[in-house]
């Protein structure tokens, strides 16, 4: 049995505020297998963007432990950083700069040569159909080229796990669909494990082989789509809208109308 | 050697990246020119206590405000790049926070050098009268300064939430600073209690070793005080700013 892509007990982070405490993420648990795409799913403020920040060392965790890609996140965190793509939802790019530099420079952030910077930026120019677009800058790129540019900047350095946080946020239905596509093509090309966070249950019915449902920063359900279906509504017909509803008790647009 | 290697890398971005922007580059350096062609002949008639011309004593004084004024507000394209998520994506990279933080001060320095040459050419003009080493020495104290400035301001802008934040902060920090380390006006001028005040500011001690090495005087107690106090206040900032580059609260 090889060792999962993503090992989490317990892990924890609290905020202080000058209101006091907040408890963004209270003990998450969760086990993701290499190659597998897991949608971590919950409505807004559920502690998804805080797990992913500390689980891409980002954000030092205020207990539990972790491995990431084989690597302790706490003891090695330049281990993991190394073995791992980021997206990040506000996606990290800088808008007067042209692709291709955006490409090698984070090429050689990762420590590749000039001439490796190169060779990789454009194959992966190549295979994210960037290549057209190459002499641009970022800003002059439509929404769905930016988010193609932001996973490929994610990929430079062949990640085993690839963190996309609400990657799909902002897109129309055809570069959301692409994306998709995108996403399903990069596991089955190079057996990524993608961490996929997102609110939309479509999206994680989708492309997950498995989901976590997290809701006031602690997981609230795991399984497959289906599983989750039949067992939160005990009809296998049911959408995952409606499981969703079940777990949480409000759509993930927010709390529960009183009217 | 990483480190190096890295500082290099961060270095050639932004320095391409400043080189890019035309409009603020011309206007960045039009300012200081400005503010010496338009401020430097009121006061050729006073004697401000500085051998030689008032030159001698405005020429330095503007040198170390451009790093005190270019500097303090560098934090805020920093903070703009921290909120599109630039600087956390290299954060994901293995480079270190020191490199991200010195490749970034490393373009200031270049670039508050060549602003720095074409004011002390303009002073020149004006009627400015310096030897050469006590020039280049002159640019290297402001050099340093620029480092420890720069490095200070991307610390605050790692941590402060708004733009509107940082400014109020670094303006109400630089504001006074700016007129008590006698920039303008040497504070030989200013009352005792004022005169007091100024000597815990540092960049009092780098502006009056620039006015002496502009004099051709090397070697004296007022040139190596200034050293001392401005490499140690880059070793404090440098450090201090890549702790709070690499820590972030939210």
């Amino acid at each position: 049995m090889p060792e999962p892509a993503i090992h989490v007990r317990g892990l924890m982070r609290t905020f202080t505020l000058a209101q006091g405490p907040v408890h963004a993420v209270r003990g998450i648990d969760l086990t993701v297998e290499r190659g597998e795409i897991l949608g971590f799913l919950g409505p807004n403020g559920a502690g998804k963007t805080t797990t992913v920040r500390m689980l891409t060392t980002l954000l030092p965790p205020s207990g539990g432990h972790a491995e990431v890609a084989g690597r302790d996140l706490l003891a090695d965190p330049a281990g993991v950083r190394r073995r791992i793509g980021y997206v990040a939802q506000s996606g990290g790019l800088d808008p007067g700069c042209g692709v291709r530099e955006e490409l090698i420079t984070q090429g050689r952030l990762h420590r590749l040569t000039r001439r490796q910077a190169g060779e990789r930026a454009e194959e992966l120019a190549g295979d994210l159909a960037l290549t057209e677009l190459m002499d641009r800058p970022t800003a002059a790129l439509s929404g769905g080229q930016r988010r193609r540019l932001e996973i490929a900047l994610g990929l430079v350095n062949r990640p085993e796990v690839l963190f996309l946080d609400e990657p799909s946020t902002g897109l129309d239905p055809g570069s959301r669909a692409e994306l998709w596509e995108l996403i399903r093509r990069i596991r089955a090309g190079h057996g990524t494990t993608v961490f996929l966070t997102t609110h939309y249950l479509d999206e994680a019915d989708a492309l997950a082989d498995r989901i976590v449902v997290v809701d006031a920063g602690a997981v609230v359900a795991e399984g497959t789509p289906a599983e989750l279906k039949s067992r939160h509504t005990g009809d296998p017909a049911a959408s995952l809208q409606d499981a969703f509803l079940a777990i949480t008790g409000r759509t993930t647009a927010g709390e529960p109308l009183s009217i | 050697m990483t480190l190096l290697t890295d500082t290099g890398i961060i270095f050639g971005r932004y320095l391409r990246a400043t080189l890019r922007s035309t409009t603020s580059l011309l206007f960045g350096m039009l300012q200081p020119l400005l503010f010496l062609a338009l401020f430097g002949p009121l006061l050729t008639r006073f004697d401000l206590g500085v051998g030689g011309s008032s030159w001698q004593a405005l020429v330095p004084g503007v040198l170390v405000q451009l790093a005190l004024l270019g500097g303090s507000f560098v934090g805020l394209g920093l903070l703009v790049e921290r909120n599109l998520g630039v600087i956390d994506r290299m954060r994901v990279t293995p480079v270190s926070p020191l490199a991200l933080l010195l490749g970034r001060t490393l373009r200031d320095v270049v670039q508050l050098l060549a602003q720095s040459i074409l004011l002390v050419g303009l002073g020149v003009a004006f009627g400015l009268r310096a030897p050469l080493a006590g020039i280049v020495l002159g640019l290297a104290f402001v050099a340093v300064l620029a480092a420890a400035l720069s490095a200070l301001s991307y610390g605050l802008a790692m941590n402060v939430a708004t733009p509107p934040e940082f400014a109020a902060i670094a303006n109400t920090v630089g504001m006074p600073l700016m007129l008590l380390s006698g920039l303008l006006l040497p504070m030989s001028l200013a009352p005792g209690w004022l005169e007091a005040a100024s000597r815990v500011v540092p960049l009092r001690y780098t502006v009056e070793a620039v006015r002496q090495v502009f004099q051709g005087h090397y070697a004296n107690a007022t040139v190596l005080t200034g050293a001392a106090v401005t490499a140690g206040l880059a070793a404090v900032c440098v450090v201090g700013g890549a702790r709070l580059f690499g820590r972030t609260r939210a």
